[in-house]
C-alpha cells in the first residue's frame, strides 16, 4: 500500500514558498514515518545540518545535544548504521506536526518554525507519546525543489525514553 | 546483619553468581538507598563548571535522596538535602538556578547557600497574634548537610561520617586516571539524558562489562574504534568499586576470533568495505595524551562512569528511580583550552554515544531486555565466569568479566550479602 504522497515542490520557487515548504515538511514526517528512511538524507542539502537536540541546550547555547549530523556522509551514515550495525528494539513513529510559522530571508531562503509531538510505538503494541518540541529550519530553494540546509529538531525534554535510533 | 542474610540468599560459588533478585526485589532496593546511597561511599554529584559563580544552584541525587549543590557568596561548595527542615518539601525546584538565599516556597522558611536556617516567615506571628514558641531558635535548624569534596573539578558526595576521605575512597590508580581526563578546566558542550527501564546495577555492570562492547555494540568493530584485539586492559581499584578499561587504537589487527565468532560487524565491514563512514569527519581525532589510549571508561562505585572516546569526554551518571527504573544523564565535555578544530571534533565524536549514541546506543535497552528476562526468576543467577573466577586486575586481555565481578565483590561487602 503506497502512503506515502510524494509531491513536487518545484511550485515554490515560484510562489512564495508556503505550500512548497508544507510540503516538505510533511513529506519528510510521512517518510520517516513510512520507514523510507534511505530518503532522508535527501530532505537535505548536501552541506544540511540536522540535529536533535534540548530545549535546555538550546537556551544555554550548548552545542551538543544528541544528534549532529554535518553534511549528507553524516546523513547517510547514520541510516546506514541503523540499518546494519544498530541493534535495538523494533518500532516505528507517528509525527503529528503542528501549524508552520514561514519568514522568508531571500535568495530562496526560508526560516521555518513547526511544532511537533512523536508517537513511538513498540512491537509489544505499546503506543506512547516519544517526544514533543519544534523544528526549527532553514528551507533552501535549490535546482528543482526546497530542501533543509539546517533542521534543529528541538525535544522539550532533557530526557529521551530508552533511547533513539530513527531521527525525528 | 541477620536480616540481609536471609533477605538474599547468595549462590556459594560467590561473585561468579548473581541472583536475580537483586535486580527487582524492592526490599533489596530500599537496603541499597540506605547502605549504599546514605552509607559510607562518595557519590558524584555534579561538576564545579555547573555552579560556577557564588549564587549558582543545581539540584542533584544520592540515590533517590534529592540534593541541592550550591556556590555560596564566598565561592565555597555545598551541598544539602533538598528538603525544608520544616514540613520536608523541596526548596530548589529548578535543575539549575542562580538565588542569593534558599526559599523554600511552602512556607518562606529561607536558608543560607550553606545551608543555615535565615529566618522563617511570621516567627513572631502576625499582628502580635500566633508565632513560634518564645524558645524557637533559628540556628537549631538548617538543610541537612551533605558533605563535599572536591576533585579535579568533580564534586562528590557523602551522607556518612564514616566515609573516609576522597583520595582515600578512590585510590591512587583511580585518581591519577581521573587527574589525566580532568585535571584542566572543562567547558561543557552539553547535557542530555535517558530513562532506561532497568535496575541501577544492570547498568553498573553494563559498563564495567568488556566483553559486550564489542559485540553488542557492532559500530565499533566495523570502524575500530575499540575492539578486543587491540591493546588494552582492565585496572581495579583496592577494593574492586571501581575500574578502568582502556584500549590503544593504533595498535589495531584484525583477529580471526572476530571473523570466526559471526560478529555482525564482520558481516558489515565485508559488505561496505574497509571504512563505510561517507562521513569519516565523524571519527577525525587527535593524539590527546602521549600513553596511546584513544578510549576509556572508568568507573567510580556506585553510579558514575568517566568516558573518553577517541575526544568525546563526558559523564555518565545514572541516577536510579525505583527498582527497574533508571535515569542516565550524560554531561559532554571538552577543555576551556580547546581550539575551535578540537572543540568541532569532539562535538562530532559525541555522536558515538548518549541515547542515540551510533557506538553504544544499545545499552539503552539491552539491559531492560535482562530486566524484562529476568522476571520471576529471582532463584536464578547470572553466570559471570568469562576471563576466571576471581576480580583482579588484567592488563593484558579485555575478554573478561573482571570488574564485572568487581562490582559485585564491592556490592556484597556493602550490603553485607
Amino acid at each position: 500500500m503506497q502512503t506515502t504522497i510524494q509531491a513536487s515542490s518545484a511550485q515554490a520557487a515560484r510562489d512564495d514558498g508556503a505550500a512548497g515548504i508544507r510540503q516538505l515538511l510533511t513529506d519528510y514526517a510521512h517518510a520517516l514515518d513510512d520507514d523510507e528512511l534511505e530518503s532522508w538524507p535527501d530532505f537535505f542539502t548536501d552541506d544540511g545540518v540536522y540535529r536533535l537536540t534540548t530545549r535546555e541546550n538550546v537556551a544555554a547555547g550548548l552545542p551538543v545535544g544528541i544528534i549532529h549530523c554535518d553534511g549528507r556522509g553524516m546523513l547517510c551514515d547514520r541510516v546506514a548504521a541503523l540499518r546494519t550495525a544498530n541493534i535495538f528494539e523494533p518500532h516505528c513513529y507517528t509525527h503529528v506536526l503542528g501549524p508552520c510559522r514561514i519568514a522568508a530571508v531571500g535568495d530562496g531562503i526560508w526560516r521555518v518554525r513547526t511544532n511537533f509531538s512523536v508517537y513511538r510505538t513498540f512491537e509489544t503494541g505499546e503506543s506512547q507519546l516519544y517526544g514533543v518540541g519544534k523544528y526549527l529550519d532553514v528551507v533552501h530553494a535549490q535546482g528543482g525543489g526546497l530542501r533543509f540546509r539546517e533542521r534543529v529538531a528541538v525535544l522539550d525534554s532533557r530526557c529521551v525514553d530508552v533511547l533513539t535510533v530513527i531521527p525525528l | 546483619m541477620e536480616a540481609a542474610d536471609v533477605l538474599v540468599h547468595w549462590p556459594s560459588e560467590g561473585i561468579t553468581r548473581v541472583p536475580f533478585q537483586v535486580f527487582s526485589d524492592q526490599e533489596v532496593y530500599e537496603r541499597e538507598q540506605q547502605r549504599i546511597f546514605r552509607g559510607p561511599v562518595w557519590q558524584f554529584l555534579c561538576i564545579e563548571q555547573d555552579i560556577p559563580e557564588p549564587g549558582d544552584v543545581v539540584t542533584s541525587w544520592m540515590g533517590e535522596t534529592p540534593v541541592i549543590v550550591a556556590r555560596d557568596h564566598d565561592g565555597q561548595v555545598h551541598a544539602m538535602i533538598n528538603r525544608c527542615a520544616h514540613k520536608g518539601a523541596l526548596v530548589a525546584l529548578k535543575s539549575r538556578d542562580k538565588v542569593k538565599n534558599l526559599t523554600c516556597v511552602y512556607h518562606a522558611w529561607s536558608y543560607r547557600l550553606d545551608g543555615r536556617l535565615r529566618s522563617i516567615a511570621f516567627q513572631n506571628g502576625v499582628n502580635g497574634k500566633g508565632g513560634m514558641p518564645e524558645d524557637f531558635d533559628v540556628d537549631a535548624h538548617r538543610l541537612q548537610p551533605v558533605r563535599v569534596q572536591t576533585f579535579c573539578g568533580l564534586v562528590f558526595g557523602t551522607l556518612s561520617d564514616q566515609t573516609p576521605p576522597l583520595d582515600e575512597f578512590l585510590g591512587p590508580r583511580m585518581s591519577a586516571f581521573i587527574e589525566r581526563n580532568f585535571g584542566r578546566p572543562l567547558k561543557v558542550l552539553g547535557r542530555h539524558s535517558q530513562i532506561i527501564h532497568n535496575n541501577w546495577k544492570l547498568y553498573a555492570e553494563n559498563v564495567r562489562d568488556s566483553y559486550h562492547a564489542t559485540l553488542l555494540h557492532t559500530f565499533y568493530t566495523t570502524f575500530k574504534v575499540n575492539r578486543l584485539d587491540m591493546d588494552g586492559g582492565i585496572v581495579l581499584s583496592d577494593r574492586k568499586w571501581h575500574h578502568i578499561s582502556y584500549s590503544k587504537r593504533a595498535t589495531f589487527n584484525l583477529d580471526k576470533e572476530y571473523l570466526t565468532a559471526e560478529v555482525h560487524s564482520a558481516k558489515y565491514g565485508a559488505k561496505h568495505g574497509e571504512s563505510a563512514l561517507e562521513g569519516p569527519e565523524l571519527l577525525d581525532a587527535w593524539d590527546e595524551f602521549d600513553d596511546g589510549i584513544t578510549h576509556s571508561i572508568q568507573t567510580v562505585f556506585p553510579n558514575v562512569v568517566f568516558q573518553f572516546t577517541l575526544n568525546s569526554l563526558a559523564i555518565r551518571f545514572f541516577v536510579p528511580k525505583g527498582v527497574d527504573k533508571t535515569e542516565l544523564k550524560w554531561t559532554f565535555l571538552g577543555y576551556e583550552r580547546d581550539t575551535p578544530e578540537q572543540s568541532r571534533m569532539r562535538i562530532m565524536q559525541s555522536n558515538l554515544t548518549g541515547a542515540a549514541g551510533l557506538v553504544a546506543l544499545e545499552d539503552g535497552c539491552i539491559n531492560e531486555f535482562v530486566q524484562r528476562g529476568t522476571v520471576g526468576a529471582g532463584q536464578r543467577a547470572a553466570f559471570i565466569e568469562m576471563g576466571g573466577r576471581v576480580a583482579e586486575s588484567n592488563e593484558s586481555s579485555r575478554a573478561t568479566e573482571t570488574s564485572v565481578r568487581g562490582f559485585w565483590h564491592g556490592y556484597r561487602d556493602i550490603m553485607g550479602f
